[in-house]
């Protein structure tokens, strides 16, 4: 099998505080287009093998509280 | 679309132009059954998409139904370019007087049909053009405005044809011309036309192609009076493994739309390249520069990132490929961070250094500047819209020939 690489390009951090919040994870999975959120039992879970089609329209930062969800270009490390 | 001849020669006969009494058969005994009501000689051809077929062998005449059996038998089992029969054709050998040529095709640069006549048939048109111009007959029609019988008159009466054979075959020549434009043909060609020894024409070979785009719009033709399926894309050869996968790529993801194909490349520049039309004037590009394409791409409308990343790879991974160029000619909106994203991530997955493994990147259009930054992280050599799409072939085939641009 070819290897596939994830998070090459993009990364998204969830702050620890927000990261268990039922409600919170529903409205980043509503709002992320290319579904890199998913409402899981404990809360957010960031989907690692969509992460690099993150298209950066920052629906999520503005979804959550401020400074709770970030994206982080890597290339830009 | 192309047709087989047996379809070719329905469309022909819908549109009102005689043809002889014919038989389409997929086995001996059905050929030899279709001699037995024909009667008297016939001829057995093979239904391939492709020309060659006498030489081939696979047209063969036949004096009883017996021998007409036998003959399907053989041509049946025959391969000819690569394409087995979709059946054959029983044909009456007719009595024939004399042959023309009737024709009607696209004329892509006057953007308007052109119909064609000839007094000398049974040969190919470009060799009598060539060898008797005198004897092709030229004529444009309107994409619009009904087509008159006078034309397809001028059109014959050019060849020195005259009376009653001129009267006859403006009937085929006006029908004709109204087939190709009412099926959104780009040819539909009677070669021979024949005239019989007792004066009436009829078509004995046809040859017709319709514009794919229309396809669509010509289903009761194709679905219900010629008995088209809807897969039955009549591609002219097997898909090579790199399509298969491309296409397999597109289907499942419906972000944007990549295609690819290989037949008849054997370069060692791959070629990720589109936009509005580009990859013809990209692969020319390439080629006037010297260099020598490992395929021809498209893509666009905003691929997803494992699109862009799909093709790259397909690409990379061809037989013979040492780089690849990824181009596009004009501003899209397909997002330049995300096509970038895509090659360097298939490089990186296929344990190829980008710096190296792209030998140009030029797609101009939207959010450049992000995919500018990731490009230059990886090291891969880019340029914007102020390099044209030939200095940035050019830039492409220098690299992979290790001289400079
Ligand atoms: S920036 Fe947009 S695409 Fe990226 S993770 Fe957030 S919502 Fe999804």
């Amino acid at each position: 099998m070819p290897k596939q690489l994830d998070k090459v390009f993009i990364d998204v951090e969830v702050d620890a505080s927000v990261a268990a919040d039922g409600a919170l994870a529903a409205k980043l999975e509503e709002v992320c287009p290319v579904d890199i959120f998913k409402a899981a039992e404990g809360g957010v879970e960031v989907v690692e093998g969509n992460l690099d089609e993150c298209v950066l329209c920052n629906l999520c930062v503005d979804a959550a509280p401020e400074g709770a969800v970030r994206v982080v270009k890597l290339y830009e490390r | 679309m192309r047709f087989y001849e047996f379809e070719a020669r329905k469309i022909v006969e819908l549109a009102g132009i005689p043809v002889t009494e014919y038989g389409f058969c997929t086995t001996a005994e059905q050929a030899r059954k279709a001699a037995e009501t024909i009667g008297g000689p016939v001829v057995v051809k093979s239904q391939v998409l492709s020309g060659g077929r006498m030489k081939a062998g696979g047209v063969k005449f036949a004096e009883t139904p017996d021998e007409a059996a036998e003959h399907a038998e053989a041509i049946l089992k025959l391969e000819i370019n690569g394409q087995m029969p979709r059946g054959v054709l029983v044909d009456p050998k007719a009595e024939v007087k004399q042959e023309y040529y009737a024709g009607v095709v696209w004329d892509g640069t006057a953007k308007r049909p052109l119909m064609l006549f000839s007094d000398i048939g049974g040969i190919d048109i470009e060799e009598v053009a060539e060898k008797h111009p005198d004897h092709v007959g030229r004529g444009h029609l309107s994409n619009l405005l009904p087509i008159s019988d006078f034309e397809a008159k001028q059109t014959i009466a050019a060849t020195g044809v005259t009376g009653s054979q001129l009267n006859r075959a403006t009937q085929v020549l006006a029908r004709l011309a109204r087939l190709f434009r009412d099926n959104d043909m780009i040819l539909a060609e009677i070669n021979p036309l024949a005239e019989l020894t007792d004066g009436s024409f009829v078509a004995l070979d046809a040859h017709m192609e319709m514009e794919n785009e229309a396809v669509g719009r010509q289903k009761a033709l194709l679905r219900r009076q010629l008995e088209i399926a809807a897969d039955d894309t009549r591609e002219p050869y097997e898909p090579s493994a790199f399509e298969r996968n491309v296409a397999a790529i597109d289907a499942a993801d419906h972000r944007g739309v990549i295609q690819g194909r290989d037949h008849g490349f054997q370069g060692n520049l791959g070629l990720v390249i589109g936009a509005g039309g580009g990859s013809l004037t990209l692969t020319d590009a390439v080629r006037s520069q010297g260099g020598k394409p490992a395929n021809y791409s498209e893509i666009g409308g905003n691929p997803s990132v494992a699109k862009a990343c799909g093709l790259a790879k397909q690409v990379l991974e061809k037989d013979g490929v040492e780089k690849i160029a990824v181009m596009m000619s004009i501003v899209s909106n397909t997002r330049v961070d995300i096509v970038a994203r895509g090659v360097i991530k298939a490089c990186l997955e296929l344990g190829r250094d980008p710096g190296e493994a792209i030998a140009i990147f030029r797609i101009p259009g939207a959010w450049e500047e992000e995919g500018f930054k990731i490009l230059e992280r990886y090291g891969v050599e880019y340029c914007d819209r102020s390099v044209s799409i030939w200095e940035a072939a050019g830039r492409a085939v220098a690299k992979i020939q290790g001289t400079p641009a």
